[in-house]
């Protein structure tokens, strides 16, 4: 058996613009397929990679935030959204995406994904993992 | 690579993923199955429909792991196993079917 190792994800960065999001999102996905224990943090305007409505018609890109939505069923089930960052750009929980993830163990009961911490808490978080990556 | 079929023209890529997939239909996805010496059943497509109603929900081609989950939940723990799959796509369920789905391979997949 191979070793499951905990990897820590911090995306920093606007959805568009830069491909750091998306490259983020993709390494996400390849390292929960090899079932590592996953968790993904957001940050600065990282927090608005997690928006609900977002419309790319007008830059002519794919609109990937749908995949975010597929985190749930590869086991990515810890999405933490740090708080200051979203309050100084005037947001709230009720503006990201309702994320779940269903327990198969507990007859596809849906959970949330997202948990919206402190600076501190987050701190905490990042101290207990493994490996980080910065986005 | 291309694969010509009723005087249509497909591009590939060097694995045989369909490069435009707005290009796909039923009849690309048999012959794709017949040059691999595979024909397609309703067990098949049962779980190539589900592959492309994943994809266009989420955007992306689930890993094997994910799809087995997934089909387990939809169509029953009978055929939500890696026996099932791998009988209906010996090349590896995820990548086979995929490839006939018209959808990109999968991320991270087998």
């Amino acid at each position: 058996m191979s070793t499951i190792k905990k990897f820590f994800y911090v995306n920093r960065k606007a959805p568009y613009g830069t491909v750091y999001a998306l490259e983020s999102l993709e390494v996400v996905l390849i390292g929960a397929a090899f079932e590592q224990d996953v968790t993904l943090a957001f940050i600065d305007d990282g927090v608005y990679q997690l928006m609900k409505n977002q419309s790319t018609a007008g830059i002519g890109m794919k609109n990937f935030s749908p995949t975010y939505k597929a985190l749930g069923d590869y086991d990515v089930t810890k999405l933490y959204v740090e708080k200051e960052s979203l309050e100084a750009r005037g947001l709230t929980i009720d503006d990201l995406m309702d994320l779940k993830w269903e327990d198969e163990d507990d007859d596809w009961a849906e959970n949330d994904s997202i948990r919206v911490v402190t600076s501190a808490e987050l701190a905490d978080i990042m101290s207990e993992q493994d490996v980080v990556l910065s986005f | 690579m291309a694969i010509e079929l009723n005087g249509k023209t497909y591009d590939t890529d060097e694995e045989g993923y369909l490069a435009d997939l707005s290009q796909w239909d039923e009849d690309i996805a048999a012959e794709m199955a017949r040059l691999d010496d595979a024909e397609l059943t309703s067990a098949h497509w049962e779980v190539m429909n589900f592959l492309r109603e994943y994809y266009e929900e989420y955007q992306i081609a689930p890993a094997v792991r994910v799809l087995t989950k997934a089909i387990g939940k939809k169509l029953g723990k009978d055929k939500g196993n890696s026996k099932y799959l791998y009988e209906l796509f010996p090349y590896g369920p995820a990548k086979q079917a995929c490839k006939y789905s018209g959808l990109p391979k999968p991320t991270g997949c087998v």
